[in-house]
């Protein structure tokens, strides 16, 4: 199925859950935060969170600023 | 003094009167580098997208650890009070803590605040429990508003963020200063280390800057000017300047003198 993950269409298994999508981009155990469809998950909800298609993931981190 | 003088926040002290940013630096080891030499014991850092193509990138805060340092997210390049409330809620989520400087962007060419953008996210975030510090004009009215709506401190800029003009105008700062209950902190325009202490001359209680140490020509250099600045600064302030006089006063005595 497709998801829009940061902008961007990425194709990835039916019932992919959120801490496996956050894990496959090397980010587990990371300081991010995630949104879906505008909402924010909390952490411990990443596990029992599946996406569906066409769901709208926004995976962000902090990076250098003033 | 040590000890005596501490810069309270947010219900913390820190010794540092000096918070910096960790933008626009070469790489993540100068910028711990640079953040070591200035002293600071907070940080003001961004959130941005991960980047999907390359995620296993390096991250910042592997040199900055939260452990160490007091992470203070932004909410620049926001243009408005939903982006900047939706920036400080993912922010705390990533799990740094309540702090979030609001920097609501009102104009492109010169980053001025918007300052009733600014005001009602700054509203809607203290109720959430946020400690918020918004960036701002240096306009007395705007920070008592900002005050009112109870933010953990207020931050007039200096000059426009990133132009190393100075502090262009050290009245208002005053007023700013006189009338504010929480701490007045100075956010942009900072250019030189003796900019960072005229701010604390002036009675502000901290200078928060970035570009003024990472576009300097030896960024780690001057992130030690800085601190120094901003230590002798604030002895200058807590000592008492003397007061500025038309004509002289002789330093030496007049009685015995050679006839």
């Amino acid at each position: 199925m497709e998801i829009r993950l940061n902008g961007e269409t990425r194709t990835v298994e039916d019932g992919l859950s959120v801490a496996d999508l956050v894990g496959s981009l090397g980010l587990g155990g990371r300081r991010v935060a995630v949104e879906l469809n505008r909402e924010i998950l909390a952490r411990e909800d990443y596990p029992a969170t599946r996406l569906a298609a066409g769901d709208v993931v926004e995976v962000v981190q902090f990076v250098g600023g003033g | 003094m040590d000890g005596e003088d501490d810069f309270e926040l947010g219900g913390r002290r820190y010794r540092s009167r000096l918070i910096v940013g960790t933008g626009k630096y070469a790489d993540f080891a100068e910028t711990r580098r640079a953040i070591d030499a200035s002293g600071a014991e907070i940080v003001t850092v961004a959130v941005r997208r991960v980047n999907i193509t390359d995620p296993g990138r390096e991250n910042l805060l592997d040199h900055v650890p939260p452990e160490i340092f007091t992470i203070l997210p932004n909410t620049a390049g926001c243009s408005t009070a939903e982006e900047a409330i939706r920036t400080a809620r993912l922010a705390r989520e990533a799990g740094v803590g309540n702090l979030v400087k609001i920097e609501v962007i009102g104009d492109e060419k010169t980053l001025f605040p918007d300052v009733p953008a600014t005001i009602e996210a700054s509203r809607v975030l203290v109720k959430e429990g946020f400690l918020v510090l918004p960036y701002v004009t240096d306009d007395p009215v705007a920070c008592r508003r900002l005050e009112d709506v109870g933010c953990a401190a207020v931050m007039p800029l200096a000059a426009p963020i990133g132009s190393g003009l100075g502090i262009r105008n050290p009245y208002n700062l005053k007023i700013i200063i006189e009338q504010s209950r929480v701490p007045v902190i100075v956010d942009a325009g900072v250019g030189c280390a003796s900019d960072a202490a005229r701010a604390l001359e002036l009675g502000c209680d901290a200078v928060l800057m970035n570009t003024a140490i990472a576009g300097a020509r030896d960024p780690v250099l001057m992130a030690e000017a800085m601190r120094l600045g901003v230590e002798a600064g604030r002895k200058s302030f807590l000592a008492g300047r003397i007061p500025r006089k038309l004509h002289a006063s002789a330093s030496s005595p007049i009685e015995g003198m050679l006839d």
